[in-house]
């Protein structure tokens, strides 16, 4: 299993614990995860400015993905949105992709369709399967209790995701969390976006939606929140603290990436998944787990 | 919330929508409110109406709509468009909204940066000297600093 590795922006920048736990998780399964250097942002954080511009840019990242002969493993919900879009408007020859392939002939490359990009969870669960990601789990998580956030572009638009999973009740993070033996809570409001595409506009709107998911988890009684999207957890995780000073509330709620939580099922130390670079503390969950 | 003034209405707008994509299917909106009922920024902020802009735009408010602040507040989440029981692609509709609006001249600061950044250096956040000694420390691999293509893809006549 071979892949072109789309880490867009935020997450060499921001989450090198998603791409270090990411990383270990793969090699463990002999995924191979293929760096491709002129790899450049997605274009999504420009689609609402320039769409036309954001939809070069994730064409131009395809056709890096075909000069390899590669189909694209993310990690980031925002960039799996945007380059499967992308993709599935590119995916049939027409005046689409001529107009697309006229813009990128000023880069030397022409896009021939054909290029699937998955979310590296759909990789795991479509290409590895759930039986062969569980052999190797060497520790058994059943002290922890986590609550999934889906997030949206993981999942939505529906219409460009085959149906991989339910937009209205949603598994697929729960079927690899549950098989760690980890408990997984239900709480109210767990389809609810993060609010990070507001970040720049207007602060404490984002802040705001933030806030009700983190109330509804914590009293709902998880020890920690498992995501899959970096853009998610930079409301979760990075702005834990700001959430609690703006509206006085407490919450200490670790935020795990789903890699975090697979390696540590498969063995991994805690620096190796960069657990000790997330932002609220995951010592005490290490504890309870006995780690 | 301000009473709209129906006077500044501009017939054409419908039109103009109805011909890109994300405008195509507006008109099929049976004001159900589903939309809003759906919608994680009108739970915690109601200057954020989704229906209300669709209803806007149907009546022709396009000054209105395209220089107001709140278009801005949707965050893309989809929850809208897959709950509408009349296919209306309402999250393509605010992207369409939004395009609109910067080709008029107005945005958010904070989303002119992100666009300037990106057209700039390729990537959100360019990484630096200081990012990749932090990547190597943790055996991570460096990430390039500059990037060219950028360029090429959007020669400076389009910006
Ligand atoms: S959900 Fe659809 S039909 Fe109902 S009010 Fe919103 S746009 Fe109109
Ligand atoms: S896409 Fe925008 S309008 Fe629709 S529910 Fe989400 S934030 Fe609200």
């Amino acid at each position: 299993m071979k892949y072109a590795f789309f880490l867009g922006c935020t997450i060499p920048a921001r989450s090198r614990n998603y791409e270090l736990s990411a990383r270990k998780v793969a090699d463990k399964l002999g995924i191979e995860l293929i760096d491709v250097e002129e790899f450049i942002c997605c274009g999504f954080p420009m689609k609402a400015s320039d769409y036309k511009s954001a939809e070069i840019m994730g064409a131009y990242n395809l056709c890096l993905a075909q000069e390899k002969d590669l189909d694209i493993c993310v990690l980031c919900s925002s960039c799996a949105s945007q380059l499967t879009e992308v993709a599935h408007s590119l995916s049939e020859d027409g005046p689409d992709r001529e107009q697309i392939n006229d813009e990128l002939s000023r880069a030397g490359l022409k896009y021939g369709g054909g290029v699937k990009v998955r979310h590296f969870a759909r990789v795991l669960l479509e290409d590895i399967g759930i039986e062969k990601v569980k052999e190797h789990f060497i520790k058994d998580l059943s002290d922890l209790k986590t609550a999934i956030h889906y997030g949206c572009h993981y999942l939505k638009p529906s219409e460009i995701y085959d149906g991989f999973d339910d937009v209205e009740n949603p598994k697929s993070i729960e079927t690899l969390v549950a098989l760690t033996g980890a408990r997984v809570i239900d709480y109210p409001g767990k389809k609810r976006c993060c609010g990070g595409p507001v970040l720049p506009v207007e602060e404490n709107v984002a802040l705001s939606v933030a806030k009700e998911k983190l109330d509804d988890i914590v009293d709902a009684g998880a020890d920690a929140m498992c995501l899959v999207c970096p853009f998610c957890s930079v409301m979760y995780d990075d702005n834990q603290k700001s959430i609690e000073s703006e509206f006085g509330t407490d919450y200490n709620l670790p935020v795990l990436y789903l890699t975090q939580i697979l390696g540590l099922a498969m063995g991994f130390d805690r620096k190796e998944l960069g657990l000790n670079i997330n932002v609220v503390k995951t010592k005490k969950i290490l504890s309870k787990l006995g780690l | 919330m301000d009473k709209i003034n129906l006077d500044q209405a501009d017939s054409n707008f419908r039109k103009e929508l109805a011909s890109q994509p994300g405008g195509e299917t507006i008109s099929a909106c049976f004001t159900c409110r589903t939309c809003t009922a759906s919608c994680p920024i009108t739970a915690v902020n109601d200057k954020f109406n989704p229906l209300r802009i669709i209803r806007m735009a149907l009546y022709g408010l396009k000054e209105e709509v395209l220089t107001s602040d709140f278009i801005w507040l949707c965050s893309s989440c989809y929850a809208c468009q897959e709950r509408c029981p009349q296919g209306v692609s309402i999250t393509e509709f605010m992207t369409l909204l939004k395009n609109l609006a910067v080709k008029e001249g107005n945005m958010p600061t904070g989303i002119r940066v992100q666009r300037d950044t990106i057209k700039g250096e390729g990537r959100i956040y360019p990484i630096d000297d200081f990012d990749n000694k932090k990547r190597a420390k943790v055996a991570l691999p460096p990430i390039p600093t500059s990037c060219n293509v950028v360029e090429k893809l959007f020669p400076p006549v389009r910006n």
